[in-house]
């Protein structure tokens, strides 16, 4: 029985201890996302508690500047917590509480996830612990506080490189010790089945609402839709209702850090090698012995050595394609859509503006580009001023 | 009779874990020959592995030390090769499977056996996803050596029926490291384990002290010890010599009280 794939990715590649668990998590996820009042209560929190649904904005400044396509905005950023992983930790959550679970422990890179997590917990009333590599809890102290505050204990993760590949270890290795009462909120659309197919259903609410906003105001379908890429929950996301129009161009934008000809980036789809690695059958960064390679971006949330299964397969197939983007380049589109448009966007999401300001002219004015802003950038502010040699104050 | 199965026909069997290449390929060799001096009936050569997630703290550390001194897969190859050329005991590859997956099912198999190693045991490949690797282990003479946990529950007919060379069975919740209690009730996964296969059963994670490896050779087949052998490694990387055989001498007399 090979379960959750996607092509030859995906699969179940994970401790006997935890086998059960997530066969009884599949069944229950198929179960209740069958059950209306489920899905009732999940769309009332995403309306209600999330802000959904979120805006699709037209860029109209971008897109005289850049000439070419018409721009869309789509506005993760304003979701409640700040980005789009909200999505998915408000179906997780509603489904750990049906299922009896009074703790959720979840990984987190930059701390979005983690706010998101934690924040899912206290709106439940559920226990949860939060593990974070020991690198990132120094870098995004402000965002430890923010999930103390929320009522979360937070780890950090000491062992490997002490960033988001670290927290997952950590976090699986907890799960294998406490199964019974625990659920695993993982952040993207990676890990052992079911989680790549769950995260995705509870993301793509973005693509669904694109697909009607767009239709609303535009009349028509999307040329392209652009998403930068860590794991890839955004990304798949936005792109999931559209997989099966074929006239809509699928690109994501992964991250090169210093390029991909340095040893110093993450672009796993350009330079990674199929591998099986946090549970899943995937592409990763690994050298010749197939260690998972240290990776390298600006954006926290894009420095992760593997992507989702379904994107590996979305590239294999030509569905999709994935282009690197360095961290110059998103620096640049980060203070370009700033004072283009005023909106501060996350770095990992500066990652898709960079690459729709290279394409933008390839389409005809009546054809419309859709990025995802799947986070709003305050939490890089300070990060980018250092990048530009300025030191600020949080 | 399988080379692994010889580790069982004397009665019980003490076995023996160290991560290869901690702290570098030499004095690897040397501590599995202790190990064997001291009476350890199979060894486990861990193949070091950037992200062991199945790993306790010990363990986890072992690993990095013998990465950073070098380890490669063809040097930990060769160590069991060496290993091999000394000792008739049972040698059985510990690895994550995406080093396997990396150099290839095929010559990865074929590799280890040319080298001398009788099985495979790959925490990361539960009973489900066996299926790719499993005809081509088989061709090469390599026992897939399955794990039954403490969650198994149902899926221990499956896994038992399916198992060849022994079966591993995980004590406790968690990864792995020593415990000062084993609270599961192992002797009732045995027994369900005895009901589907006759394939020898063998309890680890979590076992450290004689007591311990006494009480489960009451019920199983062999002892599995880790942790403890590889913290007596990391506290004296080069002198650990005389202490592993002592130790391997405990255990071993424990088993066979």
């Amino acid at each position: 029985m090979n379960q959750g794939r996607y092509g030859p990715y995906g699969g179940q590649y994970i401790p006997e201890t935890l086998m059960n668990e997530l066969i009884g998590l599949d069944q229950a996820y198929r179960r209740h996302r069958q059950d209306p009042a489920f899905q009732d209560e999940l769309a009332g929190l995403l309306r209600d508690y999330a802000g959904r649904p979120s805006l699709l904005y037209r860029a109209e400044r971008m897109t005289a500047d850049l000439g070419g396509a018409q721009i869309w905005l789509k506005r993760e950023d304003l979701n409640h917590t700040g980005s789009h992983k909200i999505n998915n930790v408000l179906g997780q959550a509603l489904l750990a509480r049906r299922m009896g679970k009074t703790r959720v422990i979840a990984e987190t890179g930059a701390g979005q996830h983690g706010v998101a997590t934690a924040t899912a917990a206290a709106l439940m009333g559920l226990e949860c612990e939060i593990f974070m590599g020991r690198e990132d809890t120094e870098r995004q102290s402000l965002n430890v506080y923010r999930m103390e505050l929320l009522g979360a204990t937070v780890h950090p993760v000491e062992s490997g490189t002490m960033t988001l590949k670290d927290a997952v270890n950590e976090a699986m290795r907890e799960w294998t010790s406490r199964v019974h009462d625990t659920l695993y909120v993982l952040g993207s659309v990676m890990g052992p089945h079911p989680f790549p197919m769950m995260v995705r259903d509870f993301q793509a609410v973005i693509g669904r609402e694109v697909k009607t906003q767009l239709q609303a105001q535009a009349q028509t379908l999307p040329a392209a839709a652009v998403a930068c890429v860590g794991g890839g929950s955004n990304a798949i996301g936005l792109f999931y209702d559209f997989i099966d129009c074929p006239e809509v161009e699928l690109i994501g934008c992964e991250a090169a850090g210093l390029g991909v000809d340095t040893d110093q980036h993450a672009a796993t789809m350009a330079r990674g090698e199929v591998g099986v690695f946090h549970g899943m059958k995937s592409y990763f960064c690994q050298d010749r012995d197939g260690q998972i390679a240290p990776v390298y971006s600006i954006s926290a949330g894009l420095d992760y050595p593997g992507i989702g299964p379904e994107h590996a397969w979305l590239h294999d197939s030509g569905r999709a394609s994935y282009v690197p983007v360095t961290d110059q380049a998103a620096v640049e589109a980060f203070e370009y859509l700033a004072r283009m448009e005023g909106v501060i966007c996350a770095i990992e999401s500066a990652h898709a503006i960079a690459h729709v300001r290279q394409i933008a002219q390839r389409y005809r004015p009546d054809q419309h580009l859709v990025v995802c802003l799947s986070g709003r950038g305050d939490k890089d502010v300070a990060a980018i001023a250092r990048y530009r040699g300025r030191t600020v104050n949080e | 009779m399988s080379e692994i199965a010889r580790a069982f026909a004397s009665g019980k069997a003490f076995i023996a874990f160290v991560t290869g290449g901690d702290p570098d390929l030499e004095r690897s060799e040397r501590h599995i020959l202790d190990l064997v001096a001291g009476g350890a009936d199979l060894i486990e050569i861990g193949v070091p592995f950037s992200d062991p997630i199945a790993e306790g703290p010990v363990i986890q550390a072992a690993n990095l030390r013998a990465l950073r001194a070098g380890a490669t897969l063809e040097g930990i190859f060769q160590l069991a090769q060496r290993v091999h050329a000394q000792t008739d005991v049972p040698l059985v590859f510990l690895t994550y499977l995406n080093p396997v997956f990396h150099y290839g099912y095929e010559a990865f198999c074929q590799r280890a056996s040319a080298v001398g190693a009788s099985g495979l045991i790959i925490p990361d490949l539960p009973f489900e996803e066996q299926g790719e690797l499993r005809p081509t282990a088989a061709r090469h003479g390599l026992d897939l050596i399955t794990l039954v946990a403490p969650t198994s529950a149902d899926r221990i007919r499956r896994v038992a029926q399916s198992a060849s060379g022994f079966i591993y069975v995980v004590s406790s919740l968690g990864v792995t490291g020593q415990r000062s209690q084993i609270t599961t009730d192992l002797k009732s996964i045995v027994d369900e384990i005895r009901l589907h296969s006759s394939t020898p059963v063998a309890v680890g994670f979590g076992v450290h002290t004689p007591q311990q490896a006494n009480q489960i050779a009451q019920f199983a087949d062999g002892v599995i010890v880790g942790s403890k052998i590889v913290s007596l490694i990391g506290q004296d990387p080069t002198g650990a010599g005389p202490a592993l055989q002592a130790y391997a001498q405990s255990i071993k007399r424990a088993i066979l009280d």
